[in-house]
């Protein structure tokens, strides 16, 4: 296929992520800042939820106070930010636009869709806090559909193979993120520190990754911040997780490899990051140190994305 | 014939009395409630607004997509006017074919005094480059669209040729799609033929196109300036029928004097281009060196007979209102018939009688830039006010080559669903025609476009036109 189709779906499907992605770090952190302080709910939960999208230096650039207003609005609807949610659909419309071949109708409707709904969000102008709850349910519905259609009706071939990788390094990057953020309250000693107190924090970090009930059915225990750490890292069985998405990276980096005759750098280094994560336990984790491992694994993964470049897309 | 007096609506005729093609259609209209069309109108909207099928308007800032107005009512054409129609559009597909390669290699018409060498040689469209090549299978224009349009029972005229780039074929495709999908029981009431197998045609005359050197299995791209061309829906969306590469040009690259494109598997070789930019753009070593749509030293290869372009380059001299004069005696020349088609009087304001009259009657005449298209930069008399008429007679006086003009044709109107009911408003049509090594194909029916706005003459979807989907239906009426 066309190097660029190839680019252009790789980035779709990353610009639909992240929009998703933000869409739930967004009511998270609703949630939370609805907590008296003494919970956790603080002023930084704002600043956490900047932090965990990467949009930071670009608000406080802005030089605006941080606040559930101004970061809501950054986040979600700001055209200043390279990565709002406005930003991301409009960035992913304009690929899918320029690759309308490579994608089914299903992807293309659930696209233009969310591009129709974020035009009339933004007509209708004053934006209560209902209107925003059901703008971010939205853009979720809409990943949903996104990436249903492409599951139930694209061909599978490079361009499938493309878009998921795509999809995968961008979720691997989003969940690293978020537990990078988060990293000081999963510590094992945060529990003597804090209390029952970070509860609400671990809480929070599960609902942005839709994992609440799927922590109980894995580990049928009371939360525990290393446990938290590890369904989020080390679990092959939660979706959003870093080993479930580089087992997925690495399956559709194999299918890449095999149709085009040859395995290179991408594929090596995909499986390396893998057996990394194989290998570990969360105790080595936490030995190691729980941000250090973090920062080592996004460093690593944004090398895969450069090298998939290389590689693919000249 | 061509008076304002008569008009003639296609289902109604001159005189109310429905006309045998809209029997059935009237009929149903009379059945059906208003609230029924509206209800099918709104669902067409959204519809190909779902579907993303937009048009870029030029110079308006706030929409740079809009939908193109879509009319739910079918217009009717009865198989056997269609037959006299096809055969006038497969002959002058044919003798533009021969045109060009007669402009571009011995120019026998020209020495034979039937058209002015100056129209060809001056012609801005004239390709220099092209002069004495041939080019694969000595085809120039593989995709024609000819705009027609109807004055009465059997009166058929020839608006203008398309033999650069035609555009609306899949506007024609979708209309078909959406109506099938909101009015299946008047389809259920006919005989429609169909046009589906379109893209199938125009890969197969692609690929019967590639050039000598080309494999078995010749690879075809369409190539596209990308996706802030107006037409752009339209490419993505062929390219998609055809199941072929939708390419930029800077997907593609040459070397030795072979067209290759960038895939993720390295480069691959390209044997057919179904080009969708103008020549000016094609080649920035050929042409404009500022062009960055293009691909540099594809004319190189082209000129060594490794890739073929369709429609060839150099085609636009052949579409010029100017020639279109001549067409008559082009089809005379080259294949000894009489013309099937007609073509509408026109004025060749280059020459001084027909400048003087054109100037003394310019609130009664249409008159047309040889060069534009798109319906711009025209002067529609009646419609105009006194001051627009008076910039336009400075403005044509300065340079009188630059235009022609033709009386106000008194176009055919068909129903159209509007807020109030149905009403009359004008319309034309433009049947896409393929031409290749192995024949011609008309695809049945074609683009109707139609002026939403009452009265109105202009067609055009750059100016607010609208389509409509067309139907060629068997004369035997089917069984209700």
């Amino acid at each position: 296929m066309l190097s660029r189709t190839a680019d252009n779906l790789y980035w779709l499907a990353r610009y639909m992520e992240r929009a998703d992605f933000l869409a739930r770090i967004l009511q998270a952190t609703r949630r939370l800042a609805t907590l008296p302080k003494a919970y956790g709910g603080a002023e930084t939960e704002w600043e956490s939820a900047l932090l965990s999208s990467g949009a930071a230096p670009a608000f406080h650039a802005a030089g605006l106070p941080v606040d559930e207003a101004n970061v809501t609005d950054f986040l979600a609807f700001s055209p200043d930010n390279p990565s709002s949610i406005r930003n991301c659909i409009e960035l992913a419309r304009a690929n899918a636009r320029a690759v309308r071949t490579a994608l089914t109708v299903e992807m293309w409707e659930a696209i233009n869709g969310a591009y129709l709904e974020l035009k009339a969000f933004g007509q209708r102008g004053g934006r209560s806090s209902e209107d925003l709850t059901r703008f971010l349910d939205v853009v979720k519905q809409v990943s949903a559909a996104y990436d249903g259609g492409a599951h139930r009706t694209m061909l599978r071939n490079d361009a499938y193979w493309f878009s998921r990788v795509g999809l995968y390094i961008e979720r691997a990057d989003n969940t690293a993120r978020l537990l990078d953020v988060k990293y000081h309250v999963l510590l094992p000693d945060s529990e003597a520190v804090g209390g029952s107190l970070d509860y609400f924090q671990w809480t929070a970090i599960l609902r942005a990754v839709s994992a609440h009930t799927a922590y109980h059915w894995v580990y049928r225990d009371s939360l525990k911040p290393w446990l938290v750490a590890d369904l989020l890292i080390l679990r092959p069985e939660m979706p959003r997780s870093l080993i479930a998405c580089y087992e997925s990276v690495v399956q559709n980096l194999d299918r890449l490899g095999k149709s085009h005759g040859r395995h290179g750098p991408a594929q090596r280094h995909g499986r390396a990051v893998l057996g990394q994560l194989e290998n570990a336990t969360i105790e080595s984790v936490f030995h190691k140190g729980l941000h250090e491992f973090i920062q080592t694994f996004i460093a690593d993964n944004h090398r895969l994305g450069a090298l998939v470049s290389e590689q693919y897309l000249f | 014939m061509l008076s304002k007096a008569a008009q003639f609506d296609e289902m109604g005729g001159v005189d109310g009395v429905t006309r045998l093609p809209y029997e059935k259609l009237s009929k149903w209209l009379s059945s059906v409630e208003p609230e029924f069309l509206a209800s099918r109108r709104a669902q067409a909207e959204l519809l190909f607004r779902r579907i993303g099928i937009t048009f870029a308007v030029y110079g308006s800032q706030e929409a740079t997509e809009r939908l193109i107005p879509f009319d739910i009512l079918p217009r009717i054409i009865a198989r056997a006017e269609w037959a006299q129609l096809e055969k006038g559009l497969v002959q002058r597909v044919k003798a533009l074919n021969l045109f060009l390669g007669d402009l571009y290699g011995p120019g026998e018409i020209l020495r034979a005094g039937v058209v002015p060498s100056e129209l060809v040689y001056r012609n801005p469209a004239f390709r220099p480059e092209m002069a004495g090549r041939r080019v694969p299978h000595d085809i120039f224009v593989h995709i024609a669209g000819i705009d027609i349009i109807r004055t009465d029972d059997d009166g058929f005229y020839v608006l203008e040729d398309n033999a650069r780039t035609p555009s609306g074929v899949s506007y024609m495709l979708e209309n078909r799609e959406v109506l099938m999908r909101l009015l299946p029981d008047l389809f259920a009431l006919h005989r429609v033929a169909p046009i589906e197998n379109y893209p199938d045609q125009l890969l197969a005359t692609l690929r019967s196109a590639a050039p000598r050197s080309a494999g078995a299995d010749p690879v075809s791209v369409l190539l596209t300036p990308g996706q802030y061309n107006s037409a752009f829906y339209e490419h993505s969306f062929l390219a998609d029928k055809l199941g072929v590469e939708l390419v930029e040009g800077r997907d593609l690259f040459v070397k030795d004097d072979v067209v290759f494109m960038r895939t993720t598997e390295g480069p691959r070789r390209v044997d057919v281009i179904y080009r969708r930019i103008d020549d000016d753009f094609l080649d920035p070593l050929a042409f404009r060196p500022d062009s960055a749509l293009g691909v540099a030293g594809l004319m190189g290869a082209y000129h060594a007979g490794n890739v073929t372009l369709a429609n060839a380059v150099g085609t636009g001299v052949a579409d010029d209102k100017a020639i279109y004069t001549y067409m008559p005696e082009v089809i005379r020349f080259y294949l000894g018939e009489e013309p099937l088609l007609k073509n509408v009087p026109t004025w060749r304001c280059r020459e001084p009688e027909a400048l003087a009259y054109v100037l003394e009657h310019l609130d009664e005449l249409v008159v047309k830039e040889v060069n534009g298209s798109g319906g711009y930069g025209m002067l529609v008399g009646p419609h105009a006010t006194r001051a627009q008429i008076a910039d336009f007679a400075v403005k044509l006086a300065a340079n009188p080559t630059n235009f022609i003009a033709q009386p106000t044709l008194a176009l055919s109107t068909c129903p159209v669903s509007v807020e109030r009911g149905v009403a009359p408003r004008h319309v034309d049509l433009r049947p896409f025609v393929l031409y290749g090594p192995n024949g011609a194909s008309v695809v049945p029916g074609g683009l109707t476009r139609v002026a939403m706005t009452e009265n109105s003459l202009v067609v055009n979807s750059s100016q607010g036109g609208g389509t409509k989907d067309t139907w060629i239906i068997d004369d035997a009426p089917a069984r209700a």
